[in-house]
């Protein structure tokens, strides 16, 4: 509703956009003054409140006020997108900030290029200048990744980053929210007039996501611009430290493919694995040739091979340096040399309860039969190339 | 053996004969394995020929396996079911000798083999084109991933694999994509994901067995999409409903038999969708489902080209047959078997409608009369089967019908019924008669049997279980007008004495004989038998006390190829059991309380049986027998069913009639 991007167009002015926008307005500023008189009455009532709640209300009000003001300029037609950038507080730039910094010692100039781009991004017209934004064509983006999602609203409630998880969320209150029309994406009444939809391109020349491309598919957000040219430009620095296989550009992806790397136990004779067993079934039937590979295990009868191949890599993993990120995963493997170290009070605030609990099977039962078939033809992975990402990304 | 061959060695007349009449000769000795055998022995030249023509093997032993595959090397079909033991030796074995040749395999009664040595089949015998794995429950998706590599494989029967998953029936869709018939009744490891990917990969599926799968109408939409699907067998799914059915509406232009018998979660509602089949359904068995009424019996009326329906067990409303008898199409084939809820009124409106019904089974249908065999009879004259065991409130009377206006009947079976002489009378007008079952049916008396005997010379099987008035004279009548005569069921007629067994030993073809409880018969009858009737595979003397070793020593000598012999309680010895051994085809044997029987003579019994798969034997033997027995009889694919049942004397037919009314 009060995104830039959608109130930025002052050419076609719809007056019946206007009049819902105020009427809005009009709520709003309704709801603020009835939370005023409550705390009036409160403070008439008993003087020796805490002071928490007072703090928690003025911050109420300060984000219905910042709310108001947005869309009151939102309405008027004059927004830059420097207004809501300042306005929100947690503006998801700065942790686009964080993230590239990060990635900033590995990275190449392009990259850089990149975080001066996103700094500039309070200048609209250097935006559209250094990316060349383009209006009215269908959007289609398969970079996105939840956690990187750029557009929030404030109008959804606290707790839910974009209002689709709001939705998936609302499914639990009741039959009502069920019904395809309540799942389907909200029609923004607020600006019903044609938008301007501001989209970016890669700056890889020849990348079909490059505005010179014969067949261009914009990216949504700076951040797909981001995690696109890390993914399909940059090399994969960030390897699981549990399988030794999978390498990843984008941490997240590390972080997400973590959470389910060794569980994969359903296995295509092309080598891929799935977490699920009808998404192996998906697979083989729309393949020709493929079929389901049988466990190892069975076919074998001995768990002798597989034991070899987690013997070496849980060899190597006690070589290799701590890394932040993985520092869960290695801290359970190295427990078996060194015990006392890694499980100290210490190393726990650092690597944090969570993480432990998302591990919470001892490393040899993860990898189960089919698992270990996988590994037989990978255990040779050289161990140097993996402590040179250890060390390198992850400090 | 060679001796008989030396003689002829200068010239032989028969080596005139060219080679494609001597194959022409084979053709026609089908009918006793051991034909053959005696043809190969006639000169050296048949011995080659025979060797040559033979395609089909059926052996008894996996150890001459070697030897007889060397001598047949055109063998296209082997039958494994009589050697229990297969181990990857054997297919080795098989697979390095017949490699090309070899088109069917059957393994489902064998066991001890692995996919290591089904691995090594397929990959030398490129031909396969039809496998039997049934009852392989150890197998597990190592097996089916090798059969997968059969590529030529059409049909494949995979009943009882319990341990083989989705994981491995995926293998197979994607590997044997000729598939046309395929069976996985029973395996409970596959579900939704293994059928769905057939569908998907396998586009040739003519037949499919998915009995008691665990599937849902995911997979069944998919199903429904092959293009030459017939045969569907969905027997006991019971995650097939309403819903699932709904993949009907979408089509299926060529399904002509659809199995949905105990699914019971499918009612009216569903079977509606059944209609887009209209075009195609031939056959549709509903047995064990949900009510037969007349929501469900009008949901099914526009079928047109339905002609057999199947409805047993189903608890059935008159308003429901009345409906069926409105069908548009005219059926032939009606199975009302153990339907609860049949009368008169329903019953009739169906059969006057239908008249063109062959076959009509009513088994078990308590509540009807005279009055509805008098409709049955009256419009359907053309009736070829007709069953209707305990329809105890049919009249004798309403017998005569049968045999006045169904001259066409082939099958009959009117066990436990109140059948007479006169029904009898009528009944031998049915010249076409080859299977009549007059078992329970205490009214009849050899005067009827003798009508019966004298007229129904087509007669193949004749059950007269506990029809306790009959005597020999019966039986002579049968065994001289019946001289086809396979099967026969003398079992508790008290009067039947040795002259019955010399007449029948007449019957060249007699493969069965029944005659438990016969007191009068002795071994000499069993010796005229043995010796009349070399195709007898299935004897059961139980309770025939005066049979002793001397009826065992000719049976040894003469019926080889008895499988199945039961000799509880008959006067047989250690002897007796250890000549019996002799019977190369003997697979199993009931022995319990045989008084004459030391653990000794059994143990020497059973170890020289070599082909047994099945002993019957009373508990108290289980400590006297070695346990080293065991484990040899085991390895050799040899199961003991122990039955600690004690001694019984046998109660009067009619005092047994008597118990089993209070019983029920």
């Amino acid at each position: 509703m009060s995104d830039p991007q959608e109130s930025n167009n002052t050419q076609d002015w719809d007056p019946r956009a206007m009049l819902n926008n105020l009427s809005f307005l009009e709520k709003k500023i309704h709801q603020l003054q009835d939370l005023v008189h409550v705390i009036v009455r409160r403070r008439a009532q008993s003087t020796g409140q805490a002071d928490e709640i007072l703090v928690q209300q003025q911050q109420l009000m300060t984000a219905d006020l910042t709310s108001i003001i947005v869309q009151l300029i939102s309405t008027a037609g004059s927004l830059l997108p420097s207004v809501k950038q300042t306005l929100c507080p947690e503006s998801s730039i700065s942790q686009q900030f964080g993230v590239t910094n990060q990635t900033a010692g590995v990275s190449d100039n392009v990259v850089f290029q990149h975080n001066n781009s996103v700094n500039k991004l309070e200048d609209p017209s250097d935006m559209t200048g250094f990316f060349g934004a383009e209006q009215n064509c269908p959007i289609e983006d398969h970079e996105m990744k939840s956690d990187d999602d750029a557009d929030e609203g404030e109008n959804l409630p606290p707790g839910f980053k974009r209002d689709a998880n709001l939705r998936m969320h609302m499914r639990g209150h009741g039959d009502e929210y069920k019904t395809p029309a309540a799942l389907a994406k909200p029609h923004k009444e607020s600006s019903s007039e044609p938008i301007l939809i501001k989209r970016y391109s890669c700056p890889y020349i020849g990348c079909k996501r490059n505005k010179d491309h014969k067949k261009f598919q914009p990216l949504k957000t700076i951040l797909c611009v981001k995690n696109h040219y890390k993914r399909t430009h940059c090399d994969k620095t960030y390897t699981c430290s549990r399988c030794n296989t999978k390498k990843f550009s984008v941490i997240a992806d590390l972080k997400t493919h973590e959470k389910h790397c060794g569980r994969d136990k359903w296995l295509c004779s092309c080598g891929t694995t799935f977490s699920r067993k009808d998404k192996l079934f998906g697979h083989i039937a729309l393949f020709q040739g493929h079929t389901p590979a049988i466990p190892v295990e069975e076919s074998k009868g001995s768990a002798g091979p597989s034991n070899k191949v987690e013997q070496l890599e849980f060899k190597y993993k006690s070589d290799a340096p701590s890394g932040s990120s993985c520092r869960n995963v290695m801290d359970l493997e190295r427990s078996g040399e060194d015990p006392i170290s890694y499980f100290s009070p210490l190393n726990f605030e650092t690597s944090g309860i969570d993480g432990f609990q998302e591990f919470p099977r001892p490393p040899f039962e993860d990898s189960e039969s089919s698992f270990s078939f996988l590994l037989s033809g990978s255990c040779d992975y050289p161990p140097k190339n993996g402590r040179y990402t250890g060390s390198n990304d992850m400090e | 053996m060679k001796k008989q061959l030396v003689p002829e060695s200068s010239f032989s007349r028969f080596d005139l004969l060219s080679e494609e009449i001597v194959f022409i000769i084979l053709d026609f000795l089908n009918e006793n394995p051991l034909d053959k055998k005696s043809f190969s022995r006639v000169s050296r030249s048949f011995y080659a020929i025979e060797s040559r023509h033979r395609k089909f093997l059926k052996p008894l032993r996996s150890e001459h396996l070697t030897k007889i595959l060397n001598r047949y090397r055109y063998v296209s079909t082997l039958d494994l079911s009589m050697c229990p033991r297969i181990t990857d030796a054997s297919l080795g074995v098989i697979s390095g000798r017949c490699k090309e040749m070899l088109r069917s395999i059957n393994l489902s009664r064998s066991k001890f083999f692995s996919h290591v040595g089904l691995s090594n089949l397929v990959m030398n015998c490129g031909n396969l084109v039809e496998i039997d794995l049934s009852n392989a429950t150890e197998l597990k998706d190592s097996a089916a991933a090798a059969i997968a590599g059969a590529k030529n494989l059409e049909r494949l029967c995979l009943a009882r694999c319990k341990s083989i998953t989705d994981i491995g029936i995926g293998c197979i869709a994607v590997g044997c994509r000729k598939l046309r018939f395929l069976s996985l009744k029973w395996c409970l490891g596959v579900g939704d994901l293994g059928v769905g990917l057939i569908a998907v990969k396998c586009k040739e599926i003519r037949s499919l067995d998915l009995s008691y799968l665990p599937i849902t109408s995911k997979c069944l939409s998919q199903i429904l999409q092959l293009q030459h699907l017939e045969d569907l067998v969905l027997e006991g799914c019971f995650g097939i409903d309403d819903d699932s059915l709904a993949a009907l509406k979408l089509g299926c232009k060529s399904l002509e038999t659809l199995d949905m018998s105990s699914c019971q979660n499918v009612s009216h509602v569903g079977l509606s969708s059944l209609n887009s089949l209209a075009g195609c359904l031939q056959q549709l068995n509903l047995s064990y489902g949900s009510r037969v009424d007349r929501a469900l019996a009008d949901s099914l009326r526009n079928l047109s080209m339905l002609h057999s329906v199947k409805l047993d067990g189903c608890q059935v409303t008159c308003s429901g047959l009345k409906a069926i008898g409105n069908w548009c199409v005219s059926l032939k084939e009606l199975s009302l078997s153990k339907c609860m809820g049949v009368t008169d009124e329903g019953l009739s409106s169906v059969v006057t409608k239908h008249k063109d019904m062959k076959k009509l089974d009513i088994t078990c249908c308590r509540k009807i009369t005279h009055l509805s065999l008098a409709n049955i009879t009256n419009s359907c004259t053309s009736l070829v089967s007709l069953k209707m065991e305990s329809c105890t409130s049919v009249s004798a009377e309403a017998f005569v019908l049968i045999g006045q206006r169904c001259q066409f009947l082939e099958e009959l079976d009117v066990t436990d019924n109140e059948i007479d002489d006169d029904g009898l009378i009528s009944i031998s007008m049915c010249a076409q008669l080859s299977s009549l079952k007059l078992g329970i049916c205490l009214n009849i008396t050899d005067e009827g049997l003798i009508h019966i005997g004298k007229c129904c010379l087509k007669l193949k099987e004749i059950d007269l279980y506990r029809s306790a008035g009959i005597t020999d004279s019966s039986i002579l009548a049968i065994a001289c007008g019946c001289p086809g005569l396979e099967m026969i069921n003398i079992a508790y007629c008290e009067f039947i004495s040795d002259r019955s067994l010399k007449s029948l030993s007449k019957c060249s073809k007699l493969n069965t004989l029944e005659s438990r409880g016969c007191p009068l018969i002795t071994s000499s009858g069993l010796a005229a038998i043995a010796v009349g009737c070399k195709q007898l595979f299935k004897l059961d003397i139980k309770k025939c006390r005066n049979v002793d070793d001397a009826g065992m020593i000719p049976l040894a000598h003469f019926s080889q190829n008895l499988k199945q012999i039961n000799l509880s309680y008959s006067s047989v010895t250690d002897v007796g059991l250890l000549s019996l051994a002799s019977i190369s085809c003997l697979q199993s044997i009931t022995i319990l309380h045989l008084e004459g029987l030391t653990p000794s003579g059994l143990v020497a019994a059973l170890l020289a049986c070599g082909g047994l798969i099945k002993v019957k034997l009373h508990a108290s033997f289980k400590s006297l027998l070695p346990p080293l027995l065991f484990e040899h009889l085991d390895a050799r694919g040899c199961t003991f069913q122990w039955r600690a049942k004690t001694f019984q004397a046998e109660l009067d037919p009619k005092c047994w009639k008597l118990q089993l009314a209070d019983a029920e």
